[in-house]
C-alpha cells in the first residue's frame, strides 16, 4: 500500500464511503463468469459442506453434503460439482484462433475462457484444496471415484495456481478485486469481508455487515454460532433437506453481494492493457487444455526444483508487467510513482522537433521537448523513460529542476529526417514520462528436469500413480 | 484445544508484592479471576504497549464477560465441529499412553525405545500438579534413575509484569540425550508437508511461551536452563486424514522477541500508579455470575487505562469491538492499520492528517516531511479524479 492508498483511507473514512484507488478497471471480467462460493466443514481442512454456483444471477446451483464426515457423500458431491463446472470449463475450448509463434509450432487458443469468482482469498485457498484432496482419485481400483472427480480436482488446482498468478483474471477473489479499484475507511484486514467492504463501497459502514445473523461469513469457513445452533442440530435430525436449507441460508446472502460486486466492477471501463493479459490466459487456459487432453499425468504435489524456479521467475515477471501496465493504464495507479518521483506529469512549454545528435552518416534525430511539472522529479540524466500517452515511444532525462525537465526522445518517432506527425508533444500538452517500462525480459537459462543438479535433490522422480493415492483418507 | 483450560486459584501475596496484588485484586473486584494462558502471553506479546490489556490481563479480569456487558462481544468463537476435531484429534495421539505420540517422538527425535516411560501429572490433583511437575523435572534433571520420559498435563508457572500465569503445555517429552522438548498438538492438517502460515506461527508463539516457562523453572531449580530444547514437536494431522504427524519447529525467533516483549512490558505498579486510586474493572456479578455494574460506569473506568488499538487486536483480544468503537470515535489512524500507521508516521488522528494534506492545518515539528508528501498525494489524487 502507497501513501496515496492511505489518503485515500483517510478521505473514507472521513466521508464515510470508500474513495476510488483506480480510475479504470484492471481485470478481465467475462461476460459469463461462473460465481461459485464454496462452504467447508469448520475444524476440517478441505471438507466441502457445500457451494452455491452458477453463471446466472437469478439461478443458482446449490450442492449440499447433506452429513458431511460420510465419505461417499463427499466424492458425491464432487462429482455433482464436476457436472455444473466441467461443462462449463470444456464449454470454452470449441472456439479457437491458430496462433503462429516463433521459433515454434503454431497453437490453438480458445477465443474466450472460463472465469471462476470466489468471495474471497479463503475461497481460492479453498478451492486449491479441494483441487489436491481429488486429482489423485482414480474410476478404478480401491475407493473408486465417478470419472469426472479427479479431472475435476486437476481444472481447480488450475484455477487455484492461476488465481496466485499476477494479472490473471481465470480465478478471482471478490474482495481482492475490489480492493484494488476502492480504498475503504476501515483496515486491509477487515477488508476481507466482502459484506463490509460491498458497504463501504456503496451505502457507508454498515454496522450490520459484521453480524453474520444479517450478513454470514462468505465463505469457506460458517459461522461459530450457526454450526452450533443450526447446523449441528441439523444434521443430528438426519433430514437432508434441512441441513440443506440451513445453508442456503448461509449461502444465499453472499450469493446476492457476489453480483453486486461484480456490477460494480464492470462499472468501470476496462483498462488497456486488461485484455492482453486475459489473451495470455486464454493462451494458458488452452495450453491446460492440451496437457488434460493429451493424458498427462495430475499436477505433482510439489514442485520440483526446476520446475519451481521457473514458476517463480515466471510469476515474478508477471508481476512486473502487471505493475507497469496498471501504471500506464492508469493515470491514479501512475500517481504513485510520480509521489515518489519516477515518474512525473505536467504541460509541454517548449519544443525542438528538429534537434540533432552527431554528424555526418550518424547524425541522429533527437527531438527535446521541456515540460512543466509540480511533481518531484528523482531521476538522474540520462535515465530511460516511457510515457503512456505514445507507448510505442522511447525517451532519456536530459535534465530537471526548478520545475523544468528537459527530455530527449530516443525512440519511436518515425525513420524520416523530420519526427513523424504527431510523434513529438506539442507546446500546451499534457504528458508524463516515467522510468517505469515493460521492457521485455528474457526467461532465464535453467536446466531439464532430468538434469537438476544434486545440490537441488537430483532429477526429481517420476510421478506414478499407485493405489495409495486412492486410498488417501478424506476425513 | 484443552490446553487452554484455565487454571483457577492464585498464590497467597507475598511481602512487597502484597500492594500491587492488594490493588490488582481492587481492580477486578468481586468477579471470579481468570488468569493468563500460553495464548493470552503471546496475544500480550504481540501488543506489548497496550496498558489496558496488560492491566486487564494482570489482574485477571475475565475480558470476555466484560466485553459482552458493554455490548461489544467478541467476534470469535469455536465451531462445535472445530471442537469435536481437536479433541478427537488429541486423544487419538494421546491414546494408550501416548503410544501414537511415541513412535512419532521415535522418529523425529530419535527416543530411545527401552527408556519410554508415561507420566501422567493430571493424577495427582489440581491443586499439587505443579509442585509435583517441578518435582518430576528435577528429577528428570538431575538424572534420576526412575525420571519419566514423557509428561502429560504438566503445568507451569511464568512471572508475567509481575504476575504468575499458570501454563500447561500439551506434554513434555524428556530424552535421555538430556533435552526436554515441549509437544505441542494441533488440529491443523499439514498438507503435502505445508500448512497454514498464520496457523503455525500461532503454535510457535504459544509453544515458545511453555519453553520459556520450563527454562525458567530449570533455572530455579539450579540446572541449565539450556536442557530444553527450542526445538519444539508440532503435532498435527497429515493431508485430508487424522493419522498425525511430528514436525521439528524451531523457536528461537519467537522465544527471543517473547523475552524482550516481557522486559519490555511495563511493570504493572507504574501502570497502576497511572490510574486513580478508587477505580475498578468490577462487573459486580449477582448471585447468578450475571454482571450489574452499569456499562457507561464500566467502560469509564477502562477508558481510564490507555489501549493501544491495532487491526490485528480483531483475532487476539476479547475487547477488540470496544477498543475499535473508542479508536473510532477519537478519528484514530489506528483504525486503518498498522502499515497505514507507519506510513503516516507521528501523525495520530485522521482529522490531523487530511489537515495536512488539505493544508489547512501547519505541520508541527518533525511533521514537515509527512506534511509535503500528504500535500502532493492530494494534489495529484485531485487531478486524477477531476
Amino acid at each position: 500500500m502507497s501513501l496515496l492508498t492511505s489518503l485515500a483511507r483517510l478521505r473514507a473514512l472521513e466521508e464515510g464511503i470508500a474513495q476510488p484507488v483506480a480510475t479504470v478497471r484492471h481485470c478481465h471480467l467475462s461476460a459469463r463468469p461462473m460465481v461459485f462460493v464454496p462452504l467447508k466443514l469448520s475444524g476440517e481442512a478441505a471438507a466441502p459442506l457445500a457451494a452455491m454456483l452458477g453463471t446466472e444471477r437469478e439461478r443458482p446451483r446449490l450442492l449440499v453434503v447433506t452429513q458431511p464426515r460420510n465419505r461417499d457423500l463427499r466424492f458425491a458431491w464432487a462429482a455433482e460439482l464436476a457436472g455444473v463446472l466441467l461443462p462449463y470449463i470444456e464449454g470454452f475450448l470449441a472456439d479457437t484462433e491458430t496462433v503462429e509463434r516463433r521459433n515454434a509450432d503454431p497453437y490453438e487458443r480458445a477465443m474466450d475462457a472460463p472465469q471462476l469468482i470466489v468471495p474471497n482469498q479463503g475461497g481460492v485457498a479453498f478451492t486449491r484444496l479441494l483441487g489436491r484432496s481429488t486429482r489423485f482419485r482414480r474410476p478404478d481400483g480401491p475407493y473408486p471415484v465417478p470419472e469426472s472427480v479427479p479431472v475435476l480436482g486437476r481444472w481447480l488446482t488450475y484455477f487455484g495456481e492461476r488465481a496466485a498468478y499476477p494479472g490473471s483474471a481465470l480465478m478471482l477473489a471478490a474482495t481482492e478485486e475490489l480492493g484494488r479499484h476502492w480504498a475503504s475507511g476501515q483496515s486491509g484486514l477487515e477488508d476481507a469481508n466482502l459484506a463490509a467492504l460491498l458497504a463501504w463501497i456503496t451505502t457507508g459502514p454498515s454496522e450490520e455487515a459484521e453480524d453474520p445473523l444479517v450478513w454470514p461469513p462468505a465463505g469457506p469457513a460458517t459461522d461459530p454460532g450457526f454450526d452450533a445452533e443450526v447446523l449441528a442440530p441439523a444434521i443430528e435430525s438426519g433430514k437432508p433437506e434441512r441441513v440443506a436449507e440451513a445453508l442456503r441460508t448461509q449461502l444465499e446472502p453472499t450469493w446476492r453481494l457476489m453480483w453486486q460486486a461484480i456490477d460494480l466492477l464492470a462499472g468501470l471501463p476496462e483498462g488497456a492493457s486488461a485484455a492482453q493479459r486475459w489473451e495470455q490466459d486464454r493462451g494458458s487456459f488452452s495450453g491446460m487444455a492440451t496437457h488434460l487432453a493429451e493424458g498427462a499425468p495430475p499436477q505433482a504435489r510439489r514442485d520440483g526444483a526446476v520446475a519451481a524456479a521457473a514458476r517463480l521467475a515466471r510469476m515474478e515477471r508477471a508481476q512486473a508487467a502487471y505493475d507497469v501496465q496498471r501504471a500506464y493504464d492508469d493515470p491514479l495507479v501512475m500517481a504513485e510513482y510520480r509521489l515518489t518521483g519516477e515518474a512525473f506529469a505536467g504541460e509541454v512549454v517548449e519544443t525542438d522537433p528538429d534537434n540533432t545528435e552527431g554528424e555526418g552518416r550518424s547524425r541522429k534525430l533527437r527531438p527535446l521537448v521541456v515540460i512543466k511539472t509540480d511533481d518531484p522529479v528523482r531521476l538522474p540524466p540520462g535515465a530511460t523513460l516511457g510515457t503512456p500517452q505514445r507507448r510505442a515511444q522511447g525517451a532519456e532525462l536530459v535534465s530537471a529542476g526548478e520545475g523544468l525537465v528537459t527530455v530527449k526522445i530516443t525512440k519511436g518517432m518515425g525513420r524520416g529526417r523530420t519526427a513523424a506527425p504527431g510523434a513529438v508533444p506539442e507546446v500546451g500538452e499534457r504528458v508524463c514520462y516515467t522510468s517505469l517500462t515493460d521492457d521485455f525480459q528474457g526467461s532465464p537459462q535453467l536446466p531439464e528436469a532430468e538434469a537438476t543438479p544434486w545440490t537441488h535433490g537430483g532429477p526429481p522422480q517420476d510421478y506414478v500413480p499407485d493405489d495409495e493415492d486412492a486410498q488417501e483418507e478424506w476425513s | 484445544m484443552p490446553s487452554e483450560r484455565l487454571e483457577a486459584g492464585r498464590p497467597a501475596p507475598r511481602g512487597e508484592a502484597m500492594s500491587t496484588q492488594h490493588r490488582l485484586d481492587a481492580l477486578r473486584g468481586t468477579t471470579p479471576p481468570r488468569p493468563h494462558d500460553a495464548r493470552a502471553i503471546a496475544a500480550l506479546a504481540a501488543n506489548p504497549g497496550c496498558s489496558r490489556r496488560a492491566l486487564m490481563d494482570g489482574a485477571g479480569v475475565d475480558k470476555d464477560a466484560a466485553a459482552r456487558h458493554l455490548g461489544f462481544p467478541a467476534p470469535f468463537g469455536q465451531s462445535p465441529f472445530a471442537i469435536t476435531r481437536g479433541n478427537v484429534f488429541e486423544a487419538l495421539v494421546k491414546a494408550d499412553g501416548c503410544a501414537e505420540l511415541l513412535r512419532m517422538l521415535r522418529e523425529a527425535l530419535g527416543l530411545p525405545v527401552a527408556e519410554v516411560a508415561y507420566h501422567d501429572v493430571e493424577n495427582v490433583g489440581a491443586h499439587l500438579r505443579h509442585a509435583h511437575t517441578r518435582a518430576l523435572i528435577d528429577r528428570a534433571a538431575t538424572g534420576g534413575q526412575d525420571a519419566g520420559t514423557l509428561y502429560d498435563h504438566p503445568l507451569l508457572t511464568l512471572e508475567i509484569a509481575g504476575h504468575t500465569a499458570y501454563l500447561e503445555p500439551d506434554v513434555v517429552a524428556f530424552q535421555l540425550g538430556g533435552r526436554f522438548h515441549i509437544v505441542e498438538i494441533k488440529s491443523f492438517a499439514v498438507i503435502d508437508g505445508q500448512a497454514d502460515p498464520a496457523a503455525v506461527a500461532a503454535a510457535a508463539r504459544q509453544a515458545a511461551v511453555y519453553v520459556l516457562a520450563l527454562r525458567t523453572l530449570l533455572e530455579e531449580l539450579g540446572h541449565d536452563p539450556l536442557q530444553v530444547s527450542h526445538d519444539v514437536v508440532l503435532v498435527c494431522p497429515e493431508n485430508f486424514a487424522n493419522r498425525p504427524v511430528a514436525t521439528l519447529v524451531d523457536v528461537r525467533r519467537q522465544l527471543a522477541v517473547l523475552r524482550r516483549q516481557l522486559t519490555r512490558m511495563t511493570s504493572l505498579d507504574r501502570l497502576l500508579a497511572a490510574l486513580p486510586e478508587d477505580v475498578t474493572f468490577d462487573l459486580r456479578p449477582d448471585e447468578d455470575g450475571r454482571p450489574t455494574r452499569p456499562v457507561a460506569e464500566l467502560a469509564d473506568a477502562l477508558r481510564g487505562a490507555t489501549a493501544r488499538y491495532a487491526p490485528d487486536c480483531l483475532s487476539t483480544c476479547d475487547l477488540c469491538f470496544f477498543c475499535r468503537d473508542e479508536a473510532r470515535q477519537e478519528g484514530a489512524c489506528d483504525l486503518l492499520g498498522r502499515q497505514v500507521r507507519d506510513e503516516l508516521g507521528g501523525v495520530a488522528s485522521v482529522a490531523e492528517a487530511l489537515g495536512l494534506a488539505d493544508g489547512t492545518r501547519d505541520p508541527a515539528v518533525g511533521q514537515e516531511e509527512i506534511a509535503r508528501l500528504l500535500r502532493n498525494a492530494e494534489r495529484l489524487r485531485r487531478e486524477c479524479l477531476t
